[in-house]
């Protein structure tokens, strides 16, 4: 059983501060995201965690040990790196047990612990072989094999697939998220992609600039954005911001070209907001009130991306539409989407309005 | 690049054979000279074809009475002492070069700039400008005519400990980190991970310090008195000042053909590691 709690974390290189008070609290057994885009200080808390990076501020408890001032290998991790890190004058198997090696565990229970872990990544013929006679996607086997094999209790991934092609991104994704549920045990992962995000974690935490923006569920995230950046990083393709002012009667939103749109349920508050739709829940309609001049477009085979702009301004509009379609360079095209899949931000906090 | 260019292929081809011949002709000679007995030696011209004398030669260099001038040790001997001054400048070298790299590169020290530009400044002190206070030192220490005071002052230099702490640069810093999830601790890192990512670098400079620690000559010169400590290098030197006798061309060139092989034989074998330390980049 182990839950990780940090616990009002802060991390200054010098003078500046790049992690910000991050607090939060993972499950046994539950495998995180942490999600932002470069520079936002993912891997520094990543790291921070493994023991890689020290703490300015704060505490983390692995299980229930703050874990400050532990080594790395007293805090019962494993991690995999983005470049694998594997050493490379040692073989597949040495790699995979030099480890346990250190730990003096006995012989034949380092050997099946490799063989095992061997046959669970299915690579068990290379046992004998070099890293530097691996592919992409089987050193990045090896490297899990080898945090494997220590049977940690928390598993960490700093960008594990970064390096690999798209195919095999897509696969070793699914291996990864299936290898942590059938061994139960805690996983950190940190990526910049949304979709490897969205896909492998039970919850998502959004770092942008050294803050946490929100931390839940990806339908959480996807649903109800708590502000512009999460909201604009979650999904692709991303979120449409359009422009737009409360009317004085709480009841009417004015868009950037004029338009006015009667809203079902009341407005809080007054004052500019911007008004989020996900492309994909544009719906056509003859006298729909938002009008796209057409400028682009982007066959996708599934479907068919319609970028453009909201008539009348220059506000960047795109729309996802099913299947294949053919439209003319600067038609208009209305639409109406439900109001359900409305998100209104305020313009100056750039949170979420609550209505 | 394919080109078909007759006079140029010529003209090239001419220099290189030229080159060549500058720098093979003297060995040339020196072979030539070993396999010929003594008679034949001081006859005009000298002989540009090898002779029959090969084996007497060799024995009578290596354990018979040698030169009857100054042969007051035997040329085995002086070889021994070669080899021991070469092998102890470059492991020593070695040794203390990776173990300070290995300080400046992954430990925060106080004054670790300083030290490190301590090391940098005695690129600039080789032991021909510290001769006298190194000699004074060296005689202090009561290591005159001994394997160690004629290695100890050559293997303290800066130039290993810089090409180790590129090498260890070049190391990304994931090892480390790996090494450290896995519970390995400083020593451990070093033996098992750095020593054997080095190898080829190490072999390299292994090379490269033979040779030097082969070829000194001032400095054996300095401090052995001795006739049991003389290295081979010196000996050829004195085997010229013959002043009675005619030079025995014979043994001198053995002498000088034995001298010659030990760095040859290091380089030969060490080849295939010597060019990936010195090209090999990637870690």
């Amino acid at each position: 059983m182990t839950e990780i709690q940090l616990k009002a974390l802060s991390k200054s290189y010098g003078g500046t501060k790049v992690l910000h008070h991050i607090d939060g609290e993972i499950q046994d057994s539950e495998f995180i995201v942490i999600v932002g885009p470069s520079g936002c200080g993912k891997s520094t808390l990543l790291r921070m965690v493994a023991g890689l990076e020290s703490v300015s501020s704060g505490e983390i408890f692995i299980g229930n040990r703050v874990v400050n001032g532990l080594e790395p290998a007293d805090r019962d991790i494993a991690m995999v790196f983005q470049n694998y890190a594997l050493y490379p004058h040692m073989s597949v198997a040495e790699n995979m047990s030099y480890g346990l090696k250190i730990r003096k565990l006995p012989k034949d229970e380092i050997r099946r612990r490799v063989e095992e872990a061997a046959d669970i990544l299915e690579i068990r013929e290379y046992l004998d072989r070099r890293p530097r006679q691996l592919s992409g996607g089987q050193r990045q086997r090896v490297a899990m094999g080898r945090a494997i094999v220590r049977e940690p209790s928390v598993f960490l991934f700093d960008e594990p697939l970064s390096n690999l092609d798209a195919k095999l991104r897509v696969q070793m994704r699914l291996e990864i998220r299936k290898l942590q549920k059938n061994l139960g045990v805690t996983a950190i992962y940190v990526t910049h992609d949304q979709v490897e995000a969205m896909t492998l974690g039970d919850r998502l935490m959004v770092l942008n600039d050294g803050y946490v923006e929100q931390f839940g569920t990806p339908i959480e995230l996807y649903e109800n954005p708590a502000s512009i950046f999460v909201a604009g990083f979650i999904g692709s393709p991303a979120m449409n911001f359009i422009p737009a002012e409360r009317g004085d009667d709480a009841q009417s939103l004015k868009l950037a070209n004029g338009v006015q749109i009667k809203k079902e349920s009341g407005l809080n508050g007054s004052g500019p907001v911007q008004l989020g739709i996900r492309p994909e829940h544009f719906v056509e309609a003859s006298d729909g009130p938002f009008a796209l001049r057409v400028g682009m477009l982007e066959h996708l085979g599934a479907n068919t991306l319609v970028h453009g702009t909201l008539e009348g301004t220059d506000v960047p509009v795109t729309a996802s539409l099913d299947g294949i379609r053919i439209i003319e360079n600067g038609t208009i095209m209305r639409f109406e989407p439900a109001q359900s899949n409305f998100h209104l931000f305020d313009a100056g906090t750039k949170k979420r309005i609550v209505s | 690049m394919i080109e078909n260019r007759p006079y140029l292929a010529f003209m090239s081809h001419l220099v290189l054979i030229f080159g060549v011949a500058i720098v093979a002709l003297p060995i040339w000679i020196t072979f030539v000279a070993a396999t010929h007995d003594e008679i034949r030696m001081l006859r005009a011209p000298i002989p540009m074809l090898p002779g029959g004398y090969f084996w007497e030669n060799l024995k009578e260099t290596l354990f018979g009475s040698g030169l009857e001038s100054l042969q007051r040790v035997s040329v085995w001997r002086m070889l021994l002492n070669s080899l021991a001054m070469a092998m102890m400048i470059s492991i020593g070298k070695i040794a203390i070069s990776l173990i300070s790299a290995f300080a400046i590169v992954y430990f925060k020290f106080p004054f670790r700039m300083g030290f490190f530009w301590m090391i940098f400044v005695t690129l600039m002190l080789p032991v021909e400008v510290r001769i006298l206070p190194t000699f004074e030192v060296v005689a202090s220490l009561g290591m005159l005519n001994s394997y160690w005071g004629l290695s100890v002052p050559l293997i303290a230099s800066a130039t290993a400990t810089f090409m180790f702490r590129q090498v260890f640069l070049t190391i990304p810093d994931e090892m480390l980190e790996s090494a450290r999830i896995d519970g390995a601790g400083p020593l451990r890192f070093f033996w098992d991970i750095l020593i054997p990512l080095s190898r080829t670098n190490i072999a390299a400079l292994f090379v490269i310090l033979f040779i030097y620690g082969w070829n000194q000559y001032l400095w054996p010169l300095l401090i052995t008195t001795d006739d049991d400590m003389t290295t081979i290098v010196m000996s050829i030197k004195h085997m010229l000042e013959a002043a009675e006798v005619s030079p025995q061309w014979n043994i001198i060139m053995m002498t000088a053909l034995l001298a010659m092989m030990p760095p040859v034989l290091v380089v030969v074998a060490m080849q295939k590691l010597f060019v990936q330390g010195l090209t090999e980049t990637d870690k």
